[in-house]
C-alpha cells in the first residue's frame, strides 16, 4: 500500500482500503528520527490501527505492525529488500524495529537479503554505461532514453549516478528499455549490456562485475580486436570468459580526432550501443541520433559542430568491432587496489571500499562513532586523471613560485634543501642551485605530484620563464604524462624524502617563500583549473597547522570535506587545520562560535596559570600569557613553551593542573577562519556575515568569489556582476555587483582586503598576511575564476590579470591599524574598456550575441559602474584621518576610537 | 563639361566607380548611411569568416559542455542560450536592413575556404537581399606536402560551389601571391566568377619583443601599394571576361584615376576613411571629375583601360620595362 497524501493523515480511508486477511504490517518510514518511539508514518499507523480497533473490536485481532527505516542517503531500496521485509513479517517473532539496505551490526537491527534475488523480466534490456563526466556519456545515454522512448513502442528509464569530484569525475548510467512500463526505482545489478566508455577504468573500477552471462560488453579501446585482449588486466580477462560475454571495441577517441570532436566520444559510443543493444533498428537509431544532434546543436548556432557531430556517428560503426575471445586468461596486468598496500587500516578498509565504489557494503561499525573522518587522505587516492603533466626545465627556472602558488591542486611543490640530501637520489632526479640570498649553497628542486595533477595548465599559464632561443619552451611545459610516469613517480618518491625547510628560515610575505611552507590542504576533488583552491591551499600554508575553518555549504565544502578522502592535511608533527561544515548560511557565526570557545579556553587557561604560578614557576607563567605570537619564531616559542609547561603539569597532582593540561593546546595562537563562496557571503549568510564583523572579535573570513552559485550551476548571487548571463539571469544580470568590501569598510574597525592571486599575487599573500595579524573581524574578498564565467581555464590566472587591469576588479586592503591612511588602492588606474574584457568572457558574450542591444546597454552601464568605483575609491583612498581631523576642526568630532 | 561618372561592375550599374571595401566602416547600418552620403556608389560588407563562426560555434558548445554532467547539483553552468547568434544571423539581419535604408548596392561578403556547408552561407546572404557576392579566400598554406596546385584546385572548386548556389553576381577577392597570376584569373573566371577584386591585404601578425609573443596587427594601407594591383589589372583587363576591382593603396583622386586607367571598374576604398574621413570621397569624386573633364573625357567608360597593357603605348612596361626604368633612373644612365 502507498500512501500519496500523507498529512492530514486520512485513517479511516487508511484503514478502510486495508484487506481484511492483512495479519501483520512493516511500516517503511524514509527517515530517521533519533529518539522517538518509532517514525513517523509509522506511529501514525499505529495510532489510526489502535483507535479504529478500539472502537470496532468486532475486526478480529489487529494486524502486527512493525517499523522499518529504508533508502536513507540515497541507499537502494530493491526488491531483494522488499522480499526480506516480507520475510520478516511473516516470522513468529519479527524485529519490531529495523532497517533495510544497510548492515547494521552495531544493533543488529538491519535485516539481511538475498543479493541474487531479482524480479527483473528477460525481455528488458539493462544497460550500464561507465563513463567520465567530459566524455558526455551522461548526455548520449540521457538522449538515448529519450529517442527510445519517444520513437517506439517501449519505455525507457535513465537514472544517473554521478562522483562527489569535480575534476575528471566518474559516472555510471543506468538505463532501462522494455516493452512494459518500467517502475524498478533502483539499479541496475544485472545488466545485458555494459559499456566502459574509459580504457583506463578497467585498471581501477570492476566493470563487470554487474554483466550477467552472456551479456554485450562494449569498450572504448585504443587496442585494436587483435591485441586488446593482451592490454586487458587478468579479472577483466577472466571475467568476460567466466560469464561468456560478447565483447566488442571502438577506438572512439581516433574516431572523435578524426572527426574534429576532441575529446566528446559521446555520439560515438551511442551508435555502438544501439547498433549492439538492438532496442530499435540500427538505421532508426542513426537517423533519431542525428536529428538529436540538431536540436541541440542547431540550437546553439552549430553548423560545423552538427557536422562534426553527424561525421563522428557516421565513423563509429566502421570502427567498431568485435573481439574473438580466448579461452584462457593470459594477461600479467592486474588490477591495482584502490589505495596503496602501505595506507593505514581504516583507509585500506573503510574508504578503499568507498573510493572502489562499495561503500554500500560496509558495516555501522566501520564508520567512526562521532562521524569524525581523518584528514590528509586523499594522497591515498591516486586518481592519474590527467593526460598531460607539467615538465620542469631546471636551467630555465628563475624559482619564483608562480606555478606552485597558482596550482589548485598542490600538485606542484618546491624544496630547498642541503646538497648533501641528494645522495641517494634516483637517477635523473632534478635540482637547481637554489637562487638568491636565503639558502647559499642550497639546492632547489620543483616536483610535480604525476597521479594528482589533473592537467589543467594554470601553472604554465602563470610561468614567467620563457627560454631565449626557443620562447614556447617555457620552465615548465605541458607534456604526456605516460612517457613521463615511471620517472617523476621515482622522484616524487625521493622529493617526498627531503624534510620541509624549518618555517621560521622563510621570509612568508615572498611568493618564493610563501611556496617553500608545506601546503595542509592538497589534491582536492575541485575542478580542474579551479580559481577558488588556490586561496585556500596558500592560508593552510601560512597559517594551517594552528587553523580552524568554519566552511559554509558551496564548492568550498565539497571539496573541503568529501567523502571518502579529506584534502585537509597534517605536517610532519601531525598539526593541520581542523575543519567543519555547519550549513550553508552559518559560516560566520560557525567561525564566531570557535573563536568564542577558543576564547574562553585561554581566559581559563591564564586563570590556571596564575593559580599555579607557585608550583610552575613565575618566570614560565609570564612567559606564556605574554607572549605576543606575532611571528613564526614566537609561536614556535609558544609550542616549546607549552611542551614544558605539560612536561610539569604531568608532575602536579592537583584538579587545576589536570584541567591545565587538558586546555594548555590553546594557549598557541588559533587561527579561526570563515571559508565560503559568494552565494553565502553576498546572498544566503550575508546577514550573519555582518552580524560577525560587526562584534569585533578576532575570526578571518575568506570570501572565494566566483560571482556566481558555483556549486549548483552557476545560478545569480548578488555578487554576480552587471550584464553577466548566469542562471536566474538569463537575460543578463540588470543591476550592478553588490559591494561587499565597501559596505564592511563601513564600521571602520574592519579589516578588508580585495584580493587576485592571478592579478597581483604577493598583494594577495600580504594582504591574507595583514588580514590574520589584525586581531579583530578580517574580511577578504578573493576574485575567484570558475567555469561559470566561460572561459578557458587554464588561462584563469590572465583572465583574472585582465579583470583587475580594465578596473573591473579592485585590489586593495582597508587596515584599520592605519591611522593615517586605512585604505590603500593596490590597482592602478583602469586602462582598457570593459566591454573588450568582458566579451572574452561566454558569461557575456553570450548575451551580445543574443541581445545585442540590451548586452551594449548593459556593457555601457558597466563601464559607468567601474568609472563610478574608481573615483569613489580614489577619493576614499586620498581621504586621511588627519586630513579630516583638520577638515571638522581640531579634535572635536574627528577622534578616532 | 559634364562626364557621365557610372560604371559597370558585376553587372551591376553604378552611380561612380568608388566603392567601399569591406571594413569594420560597413558593419554597421550607421556606417553603411554615411559610406552612401559620402557618395560612394556600392558597399562592400564585412567578410562573414568561416575560421570564426566555426571557432564560435565550437566554443559554444564547449562552454555549454565543459563542466557538465559531472557533477550531480551542477549538471549544467550556463542557462540555455535563446536566439544565440553566431554571426551569420547578425550579419544577414545587417543586409536586410542595409537594403531597406539604403538605395546603393550592398555587397555582402564571404570569407571561407573549404566547400560543402559552408556554401549555405552565400545563400543565405543572396536571400537577406545582397545585390551582389563578393567571396574573400584567404588561406595560408603552411603545409610542406601542400603543392601549389592542390590549394588552386580547392580554390576553384570553392568558387564553382558557391556559384552554383546563388544566382547573384559573385565577384572573387584575392590576394597576388599567385605563381601564374594570370592564368589563375583566368580559371577563377572559367570558375564562374563575374568580378576579380585585386588584391586582398591579409592580415599578418607581428611580434612583440618584450613578451616574445606572436601577435595580430592591423595597418592600414599605404599609397604605394596602389602599384601591384595597378600592374596586374592593365595585364588582365580586356583578357579575362570579368568585372575587375582594385583595391589597396586608393587614397585620393589620382590613384582613382590611375585605377580606372589600367581598365578597373570600380576602386575599393578603406584606408583612406580611417586616415582622412568620409569628406574625402566627396573630394576624390569632385576631382576626378574635374580632371576628366580637363581632359575632355565624356565618360569613365571612355577612359577605362586606356592604359592598360593592351592599350598603353608600351605594353612591354607591364612586364619587365618597369623594373628595367626604375634601374635607369636610379642609376641616373640609360641603359
Amino acid at each position: 500500500m502507498k500512501v500519496r497524501l500523507y498529512r492530514p493523515f486520512d485513517a479511516a480511508a487508511f484503514v478502510a482500503v486495508l484487506p481484511k486477511t492483512v495479519r501483520a504490517i512493516a511500516v517503511m518510514d524514509r527517515t530517521k528520527e533519533p529518539g522517538a518511539l518509532g517514525e513517523p508514518l509509522f506511529l501514525d499507523v499505529v495510532a489510526a490501527l489502535a483507535e479504529h480497533w478500539a472502537t470496532h473490536s468486532g475486526n478480529g485481532h489487529m494486524p502486527k505492525v512493525i517499523g522499518g527505516r529504508y533508502g536513507l542517503s540515497s541507499k537502494e531500496f530493491t526488491p531483494a529488500m522488499a522480499a526480506a521485509v516480507f520475510a520478516e513479517l511473516r516470522k513468529a517473532d519479527p524485529k519490531p524495529r529495523f532497517t533495510v539496505g544497510i548492515k547494521d551490526d552495531v544493533t543488529n537491527l538491519s535485516l539481511d537479503y538475498d543479493e541474487d534475488f531479482s524480479t527483473e523480466a528477460d525481455d528488458v534490456t539493462r544497460a550500464v554505461f561507465f563513463g567520465l563526466g567530459a566524455d558526455g556519456t551522461v548526455s548520449a545515454n540521457r538522449n538515448s532514453a529519450k529517442i527510445v522512448g519517444e520513437n517506439t513502442p517501449y519505455y525507457a528509464q535513465a537514472y544517473f549516478v554521478y562522483d562527489s569530484r569535480k575534476a575528471g569525475s566518474v559516472t555510471v548510467s543506468h538505463v532501462r528499455f522494455g516493452p512494459r512500463p518500467i517502475k524498478g526505482s533502483y539499479l541496475i545489478h544485472k545488466a545485458n549490456f555494459v559499456a566502459c566508455h574509459q580504457f583506463h577504468f578497467l585498471e581501477r573500477i570492476d566493470v563487470l562485475s554487474l554483466a550477467v552471462p552472456g551479456a554485450t560488453f562494449l569498450l572504448n579501446s585504443p587496442y585494436g580486436p587483435d591485441e586488446v585482449w593482451d592490454h586487458l588486466p587478468a579479472e577483466v580477462q577472466e571475467e568476460i570468459i567466466g560469464k561468456k560475454l560478447r565483447f566488442y571495441v571502438v577506438d572512439a577517441y581516433r574516431v572523435a580526432r578524426d572527426t574534429g570532436m576532441g575529446v566528446r566520444i559521446n555520439t560515438i559510443m551511442q551508435t555502438c550501443f544501439f547498433k549492439l543493444a538492438n532496442v530499435i533498428p540500427p538505421d532508426q537509431a542513426i537517423a533519431e541520433i542525428k536529428d538529436a544532434i540538431k536540436q541541440t546543436y542547431g540550437k546553439k548556432g552549430g553548423g560545423k559542430v552538427v557536422e562534426q557531430n553527424f561525421a563522428a556517428v557516421d565513423g563509429a560503426l566502421a570502427a567498431l568491432h568485435e573481439v574473438k575471445v580466448p579461452d584462457r586468461v593470459t594477461s600479467k596486468l592486474h588490477r591495482v587496489p584502490p589505495v596503496p598496500e602501505d595506507a593505514p587500516q581504516f583507509v585500506k578498509n573503510v574508504l578503499g571500499m568507498m573510493i572502489a565504489n562499495r561503500g554500500d557494503e560496509l558495516p555501522v561499525s566501520a564508520l567512526p562513532n562521532d562521524g569524525t573522518f581523518p584528514t590528509g587522505t586523499t594522497k591515498y587516492e591516486k586518481r592519474s586523471i590527467a593526460q598531460d603533466i607539467p615538465i620542469w626545465d631546471p636551467n630555465l627556472c628563475i624559482q619564483c613560485g608562480l606555478c606552485s602558488l597558482t596550482c589548485p591542486h598542490a600538485s606542484i611543490r618546491m624544496k630547498v634543501y642541503d646538497p648533501g640530501l641528494l645522495t641517494g637520489a634516483p637517477e635523473g632526479f632534478k635540482s637547481a642551485d637554489s637562487k638568491g640570498k636565503e639558502f647559499p649553497g642550497w639546492k632547489f628542486t620543483l616536483q610535480v605530484f604525476p597521479d594528482d595533477c589533473t592537467g589543467c595548465g594554470l601553472c604554465v599559464d602563470a610561468c614567467p620563464a620563457k627560454d631565449k632561443v626557443k620562447p614556447k619552451h617555457k620552465a615548465i611545459d605541458m607534456e604526456p604524462k605516460l612517457p613521463h610516469l615511471e620517472r617523476e613517480r621515482r622522484h616524487l618518491d625521493f622529493f617526498l624524502s627531503i624534510p620541509d625547510v624549518d618555517r621560521r628560515q622563510v621570509k612568508h610575505d615572498t611568493i618564493k617563500g610563501s611556496q617553500l611552507l608545506l601546503p595542509l590542504f592538497e589534491f582536492s576533488g575541485a575542478c580542474a583549473g579551479c580559481g577558488e583552491t588556490p586561496y585556500v591551499k596558500l592560508v593552510t600554508q601560512l597559517f594551517g597547522d594552528r587553523m580552524l575553518i568554519a566552511n559554509a555549504t558551496g564548492c568550498s565544502s565539497i571539496y573541503g570535506g568529501n567523502l571518502p578522502c579529506t584534502p585537509y592535511t597534517t605536517n610532519a608533527e601531525g598539526r593541520g587545520p581542523a575543519w567543519s561544515n555547519s550549513l550553508f548560511e552559518d559560516a560566520a557565526e560557525f567561525g564566531l562560535g570557535f573563536r568564542l570557545a577558543i576564547d574562553l579556553q585561554i581566559q581559563y587557561c591564564h586563570e590556571l596559570l596564575r593559580r599555579l604560578a607557585g608550583q610552575l614557576g613565575d618566570e614560565l607563567v609570564g612567559r606564556l600569557i605574554n607572549n605576543k605570537q606575532e611571528s613564526e619564531a614566537e609561536i614556535q616559542e609558544q609550542r616549546r613553551l607549552v611542551a614544558e609547561l605539560n612536561q610539569r603539569l604531568a608532575t602536579i597532582d592537583s584538579p587545576d593542573a589536570k584541567s591545565l593540561l587538558a586546555s594548555s593546546d590553546y594557549l598557541i595562537r588559533k587561527s579561526v577562519w570563515s571559508f565560503g563562496g559568494d552565494g553565502w557571503a553576498y546572498d544566503i549568510g550575508f546577514g550573519g556575515l555582518d552580524h560577525v564583523i560587526a562584534l569585533g572579535r578576532d575570526v578571518n573570513i575568506l570570501v572565494l568569489d566566483t560571482e556566481v552559485y558555483s556549486n549548483t550551476g552557476g545560478q545569480a548571487s548578488k555578487s554576480t556582476p552587471r550584464g553577466a548571463v548566469a542562471k536566474f539571469a538569463a537575460g543578463g544580470k540588470p543591476v550592478r555587483k553588490k559591494d561587499l568590501g565597501l559596505i564592511a569598510m563601513s564600521y571602520g574597525n574592519v579589516f578588508v582586503g580585495q584580493i587576485s592571486l592571478g592579478a597581483n599575487p604577493v598583494h594577495a599573500l600580504r594582504t591574507i598576511i595583514a588580514a590574520e595579524s589584525y586581531r579583530g573581524p578580517s574580511l577578504l574578498i578573493a576574485l575567484s575564476h570558475c567555469i561559470g564565467w566561460g572561459i578557458d581555464m587554464a588561462q584563469g590566472m590572465s583572465v583574472q590579470k585582465d579583470a583587475v587591469a580594465c578596473g573591473y576588479w579592485l585590489l586593495y586592503s582597508f587596515d584599520p591599524r592605519n591611522e593615517e591612511r586605512p585604505l590603500q588602492l593596490a590597482s592602478k588606474k583602469p586602462t582598457g574598456s570593459f566591454k573588450d574584457f568582458a566579451l572574452k568572457e561566454a558569461r557575456w558574450a553570450m548575451l551580445a550575441r543574443s541581445k545585442p542591444a540590451e548586452a551594449e546597454r548593459l556593457l555601457a552601464l558597466g563601464q559607468r559602474d567601474i568609472d563610478e568605483r574608481w573615483t569613489l575609491y580614489e577619493q576614499l583612498a586620498n581621504m586621511t584621518r588627519a586630513g579630516v581631523k583638520a577638515a571638522v576642526g581640531g579634535d572635536g568630532h574627528g577622534q578616532s576610537e | 563639361m559634364s562626364v557621365d561618372l557610372s560604371t559597370q561592375y558585376l553587372g551591376l550599374k553604378l552611380k561612380n566607380p568608388l566603392v567601399v571595401a569591406a571594413c569594420p566602416l560597413t558593419g554597421n547600418i550607421d556606417g553603411l548611411r554615411r559610406v552612401e552620403d559620402a557618395g560612394a556608389s556600392a558597399a562592400v560588407l564585412p567578410s562573414l569568416f568561416e575560421e570564426q563562426i566555426a571557432h564560435e560555434e565550437a566554443e559554444l558548445a564547449k562552454v555549454h559542455e565543459f563542466g557538465a554532467d559531472s557533477f550531480a547539483e551542477a549538471l549544467t553552468y550556463f542557462p540555455q542560450p535563446q536566439d544565440y547568434r553566431t554571426g551569420p544571423e547578425e550579419y544577414l539581419e545587417l543586409i536586410t536592413e542595409a537594403k531597406r535604408a539604403l538605395r546603393i548596392p550592398i555587397i555582402g561578403s564571404l570569407n571561407g575556404v573549404s566547400t560543402g556547408g559552408w556554401t549555405r552561407y552565400a545563400r543565405m546572404i543572396q536571400d537577406a537581399g545582397a545585390d551582389a557576392l563578393e567571396l574573400n579566400i584567404y588561406y595560408v598554406a603552411t603545409g610542406m606536402d601542400e603543392s601549389a596546385e592542390s590549394v588552386e584546385s580547392q580554390y576553384l572548386e570553392l568558387v564553382e560551389a558557391v556559384k552554383q548556389s546563388v544566382s547573384i553576381p559573385l565577384a572573387v577577392k584575392i590576394g597576388p601571391y599567385f605563381s601564374a597570376m594570370a592564368n589563375m584569373a583566368k580559371r577563377l573566371a572559367d570558375a564562374g566568377a563575374d568580378g576579380l577584386v585585386l588584391f586582398n591585404r591579409f592580415l599578418q601578425p607581428d611580434i612583440d619583443l618584450e613578451s616574445m609573443e606572436a601577435m595580430p596587427r592591423l595597418v592600414l594601407s599605404d599609397p604605394w601599394e596602389l602599384l601591384l594591383p595597378l600592374r596586374w589589372i592593365a595585364i588582365l583587363y580586356g583578357r579575362v571576361d570579368v568585372s575587375l576591382a582594385l583595391t589597396r593603396g586608393i587614397h585620393d583622386s589620382q590613384s582613382l584615376l590611375k585605377a580606372l586607367a589600367v581598365g578597373a571598374d570600380v576602386a575599393m576604398v578603406a584606408s583612406v576613411i580611417y586616415r582622412k574621413g568620409f569628406s574625402e570621397l566627396g573630394k576624390m569624386l569632385s576631382q576626378m571629375q574635374d580632371w576628366l573633364a580637363e581632359k575632355e573625357y565624356s565618360s569613365v567608360e571612355e577612359f577605362k583601360g586606356c592604359m592598360s597593357q593592351e592599350n598603353c603605348p608600351d605594353p612591354a612596361a607591364f612586364a619587365r620595362g618597369n623594373y628595367m626604368k626604375a634601374l635607369t633612373s636610379f642609376t641616373g644612365k640609360p641603359i
